[in-house]
């Protein structure tokens, strides 16, 4: 229970994300959308990291211990990468809403149909 | 337990509503203001997860960098007072999420996870594994994940260099 719990607190945020990613119509919305995502991505694999060891763990019998202690902290790294990379995207994608809101005059994704003047 | 219980409960509750405010809200300012919020939600449960250091750098990156970064640009683009109009879309954007949702909650119910809690004497290896976590993230970044590391510094410099280049004045 504790597991699954974090996880689908992870599956809501996500899908309120994808939601606000789809349905509006600023920009800049849709990218706090795209956060939402990368957030609830990261909670589930920082849950993962915590509660769960891979199957050879389990069915392997010599030294478990040693093998579980190696495999339990990957989900943290994994998740560290997702910030990184989050972080790349969003001060690219503003760029590109500043760039877009220049040459437009208007921050609504359903008038982005040039990439130039 | 229940201590931890009642921390779950009051974030997680939190920042469901957070976040159903920043794509629900009419004022984009306080969308972005509310996603402030769901950051620091998550962070709370990234302590619970003992996982302390990823709770900081939540805090540091989430609720100090990228949120400001998001109220600049709101800031930056004048259309904050025609507010965060939905568009055309509206059914198949609200049935896409609900159905991933309901089969997401489905598999995750439904799975069997190799929990850690089957182990032998998994309570020591939890303990064990989850002392002192920077230091040990440290180690593995710099040894086991050295291409990684050096990857997502590429990564961030080109990303850094591509949005100066595209903000430029012409």
């Amino acid at each position: 229970m504790d597991l699954e719990r974090f996880l689908v607190f992870s599956a809501v945020i996500f899908a309120i994300g994808l939601y606000g990613a789809l349905a509006r119509r600023n920009v800049i919305t849709v990218l706090m959308g795209l956060e939402l995502m990368f957030n609830a991505v990261t909670v589930s694999a920082v849950a993962m990291s915590r509660y769960v060891v891979s199957g050879r763990v389990l069915t392997d019998s010599y030294s478990t211990s040693e093998a579980a202690l190696q495999t339990l902290l990957t989900g943290q790294v994994f998740a560290l990468f997702i910030i990184v990379v989050a972080a790349a995207e969003i001060a690219l994608g503003l760029g590109i809403v500043i760039a877009f809101y220049r040459s437009l005059e208007t921050v609504d994704v359903s008038q982005a149909n040039l990439m130039r003047r | 337990m229940l201590f931890q219980d009642v921390i779950f409960w009051i974030l997680s509750v939190g920042g469901v509503a957070a976040a159903l405010g920043v794509v629900l809200l009419k004022d984009i300012f306080r969308a972005a203001l509310l996603l402030v919020v769901v950051f620091l939600a998550i962070s709370g449960h990234f302590f619970l997860l003992a996982a302390e250091f990823l709770g900081v750098v939540q805090i540091l990156i989430y609720a100090g960098a990228i949120s400001i970064l998001i109220i600049f640009a709101i800031m930056l683009t004048r259309d904050v007072q025609r507010g965060n109009l939905p568009n055309r879309l509206q059914i198949p954007a609200v049935i896409l999420p609900v159905l991933l949702l309901s089969a997401l909650i489905f598999v995750i119910v439904e799975t069997d996870w190799n929990l850690v809690a089957a182990l032998p004497n998994s309570e020591n290896i939890v303990d064990q594994a989850f002392e002192n976590t920077s230091f040990k993230l440290a180690k593995l970044l710099m040894e086991d994940y050295a291409l990684a590391f050096g990857a997502a510094g590429v990564l961030l410099l080109a990303s850094i260099i591509g949005a100066l280049s595209l903000v430029r004045e012409r």
